[in-house]
């Protein structure tokens, strides 16, 4: 989970820690309280899980590209129960979906993004020498690893893992196999952690910045950390006391989500009955909707980063990016029931709910809009994070407009459950924020290593990784436009109306698989350049903000003397100035 | 290394950082128990038929428990103000008294749980004992969580007074916090299951 080049006693920057004793292998990189190495183990399990999720999805996609057809050499593996003879079943198909999302969303985006990246920036960007919690970190980092390890254990349990979908809707997802109970649990892990990272986040935000940093002069990216550890703070626990009461009727026999009068596969369930089937959509959505904006919001925070430092200005709009962000928090808490337009909740709820998605998109359009605007005139290095960062604004664009017509819930009514919801939030979170992330991989590789990744290599993964992101997810908004669903295990084949387009499902999936080639110079340039990438000074980017003013890699405690702030985020090309930068800890 | 205001209070926001992290975690234990009482509300509205409380649970042996934990508040007080005035014995004393009185707490409703068991009355019985016991349930896991955290205080944490003690005050008065979250969480079910 760790690596050598973390925090490196030895090296040329030894500060007044020094005289510190000197911790073992285990409390140094596996039981470690530092936050930096905190936020690696987090973002390479967050890496890894996301590549895990990766390859369920391309499973997947061989299924929905040539139904029934058997998987040539690899599908033996599966074994006789999930895939015979190499073709795969349907409840297979449907552990791999539901298993799909929870990982991509609970394993990988969200402990790479808040855990990893938030863990090993925030401090340094505000100037701490730590979070304000140590231990409670590195018990956060332990409970997500639990929570993994229940999730990955599931798909060896009789029956698989859960099948019921990421939302796990009820009462599909309680008369489920045993599977999703421990999905249950797992989740139930997780959540404990988001919890514990929310707390200390929020703790280290307020009380531990430097001398001089007052709020309106914190990075864009502390803002948006601070914005979503409130959100995870608020939203998850409904969702944990909806877990719990899943739990309780999956195995105290409750009837919390079973209404009554209820029958599967033509047997009436012998239960109480009496409850209520959507009340667990509304809390799942009440966590799941800002849950989204904990997906997108580090990520912008990455995005203006790397704008203000490669275009060598400041952001363009900072205040009412940051007013905007912190209305588009508050909104976020209630927008959840415009994923129900379809379970009959009535028009009234409809309406106040398409209402309140249309008024929280202003915000994100405000967002998007300054860091396109924060371009202008400036002289752009094009850099592997800068093309990154570019790529994430068309991409999160396209993501975020074609989200309007899901929002009003006459144009949800064709839309709803089809590939094009699919296509919709995938542009959001996959060439949106995952080519954040990456552009964040590849901004702070520096900063965590003192050295920098490979270029050539890092422009390949982008070019690669922005065609056949497009390849795989535009068409599904034909797909999805001509009515097929997103549940169904042959990819439409079955229907005549969606004869026509089938053949864009193997478009699709061959724009993965291909796709997955161009994440290979990522991984062997991550791997090698901790080792051989060129070696760099403690500021390679010429950057303006504090983390930049620690060393590379910085020691435990961060930095050798207190910073202290004494101007904003990002005074870049300032008029009068020597340098074309000026750093914030600069009086 | 150490991490600045983990004892002295920052002077901007006036707080440590201990103070600020229990109220976080006291707000999303308000999200948790806030979206258990919704749900009641809703499951129980769309019910056919719904039981009052009194007509099939005991009030009197609720109402002393009520007043079981309202006096471990008080006692969770003393024993904070105790520390305040530094006398380290008084405090033992009090915050042993807490503990006690929780016990007290967990022993009355381990009555209650078995005199419905004993009936036949499970959580799968119907919806009423299912958000009984869930609710009653988890507020137990929180009354036995801060037990443990007292108890420790008054055993093997108490050494801290003897090398800081302002730091050994403060944790006790954020475990004082959630002691109170927990009090005043069984103030509202009290009402809700056993009376309404």
């Amino acid at each position: 989970m760790s690596h050598p080049t973390t925090v490196d006693p030895h090296g040329p920057h030894v500060g007044h820690e020094a005289h510190h004793e000197e911790l073992g292998f285990w409390r140094k990189y596996v039981f470690s309280v530092d936050h930096k190495v905190i936020g690696i183990q987090y973002g390479i399990s967050g890496l890894l899980f996301l590549f895990f999720g990766f390859c369920l999805m391309m499973l997947m996609r061989w299924q929905l590209a040539y139904p029934g057809a058997p998987l040539p050499i690899i599908g033996a593996l599966f074994g006789e129960a999930r895939m015979p003879g190499g073709s795969m079943l349907p409840e297979f198909y449907n552990e791999l979906g539901a298993m799909h999302g929870t990982i991509m969303v609970f394993m990988g985006v969200v402990p790479l993004a808040v855990g990893g990246f938030g863990n090993f920036v925030l401090p340094l960007q505000i100037g701490a020498p730590d979070m304000a919690f140590p231990r409670l970190n590195m018990l956060s980092y332990w409970a997500f690893f639990l929570g993994g390890v229940t999730m990955l254990a599931s798909f060896f349990v009789p029956g698989g893992a859960a099948q019921s979908g990421w939302t796990s809707y009820s009462p599909l997802a309680i008369i489920a196999g045993s599977g999703q109970t421990w999905w249950l649990v797992g989740m139930i892990f997780l959540i404990t952690s988001s919890l514990l990272g929310a707390i200390n986040f929020i703790t280290t935000t307020i009380q531990l910045r430097a001398k001089g940093l007052m709020f309106m002069r914190f990075p864009f990216f502390v803002w948006t950390q601070f914005v979503t550890a409130f959100l995870l703070l608020l939203a998850f626990p409904p969702l944990e006391a909806a877990g719990v009461m899943q739990l309780m009727d999956r195995v105290a026999g409750t009837s919390f989500f079973l209404p009554s009068g209820l029958v599967v596969s033509g047997q009436p369930l012998q239960v109480a009955g009496s409850g209520n089937a959507l009340l667990w959509q509304h809390l799942f959505w009440f966590l799941a909707h800002p849950e989204v904006y904990v997906l997108i919001l580090p990520a912008m925070g990455i995005v203006a980063e790397i704008i203000a430092n490669n275009t060598r200005k400041p952001l363009w709009g900072y205040k009412p990016m940051v007013y905007s962000l912190v209305f588009l928090g508050f909104m976020s808490f209630i927008v959840w029931a415009h994923h129900m337009f379809m379970t009959g909740m009535g028009t009234a709820m409809a309406t106040f709910f398409q209402t309140t998605t249309m008024i929280i998109s202003i915000p994100s359009v405000v967002i998007l809009t300054a860091l396109i605007l924060s371009l202008w005139g400036g002289s752009i290095r094009f850099n592997t994070p800068m093309l990154f960062a570019l790529g994430f604004l068309p991409m999160f664009g396209i993501g975020g407009l074609t989200g309007l017509p899901l929002g009003l819930n006459v144009s949800d009514i064709p839309l709803h459950d089809t590939y094009y919801v699919i296509a919709h939030f995938h542009y959001v979170v996959a060439p949106g924020t995952i080519f954040a992330l990456f552009a964040g991989v590849y901004y702070w590789f520096p900063k965590a290593t003192g050295r920098m990744m490979n270029e050539t290599l890092g422009k390949i993964h982008f070019w690669g990784s922005m065609i056949c992101m497009n390849i795989v997810f535009m068409p599904m908004f034909i797909v999805g436009m001509a009515g097929v669903s997103r549940r169904l295990f042959d990819g439409g084949a079955t229907y005549d109306f969606a004869q026509p387009i089938l053949h864009w499902n193997a478009v699709s999936s061959w724009g993965a698989w291909i796709m997955a080639l161009f994440q290979l110079p990522f991984i062997y340039n991550f791997f090698s350049s901790m080792w051989n990438g060129e070696k760099v000074g403690d500021n390679p980017w010429e950057a303006t903000t504090i983390e930049w003013a620690a060393p590379s890699p910085p020691p435990h405690g961060n930095f050798s003397t207190e910073p202290v702030a004494h101007r904003g985020p990002y005074d870049y090309s300032l008029p009068g100035a020597k340098k074309d930068f000026v750093p914030q800890c600069e009086a | 290394m150490e991490i600045p205001y983990t004892v002295e209070a920052r002077r901007d926001t006036g707080l440590n950082n201990g103070k600020i992290g229990i109220w976080l975690f006291l707000a999303s234990e308000v999200m948790l128990f806030g979206a258990l009482f919704a749900s009641y509300i809703l499951i129980r509205t769309g019910s056919s038929s719904w039981p009052r409380g009194d007509t099939i649970l005991s009030v009197p042996l609720a109402t002393f428990n009520t007043l079981v934990l309202i006096s471990s508040s008080v006692t969770m007080v003393m024993a904070w103000a105790s520390l305040m005035r530094r006398k380290l014995g008084t405090f033992r004393m009090y915050i042993g008294g807490t503990v006690l009185l929780g016990l007290v707490f967990l022993i009355v409703k381990y009555f209650e749980y078995s005199d419905k068991f004993h009936h036949g009355h499970f959580p799968s019985t119907d919806n009423f004992y299912a958000i009984y016991f869930t609710l009653t349930g988890l507020h137990m896991l929180h009354v036995a969580g801060g037990m443990a955290v007292n108890a420790y205080f008054w055993g093997p944490g108490a050494k801290q007074y003897y090398t800081n003690p302002e730091w050994f005050t403060n944790r006790v008065e954020n475990s004082g916090l959630f002691w109170h979250f927990v009090d005043l969480v069984w103030i509202f079910l009290f009402p809700t299951l056993y009376l309404l």
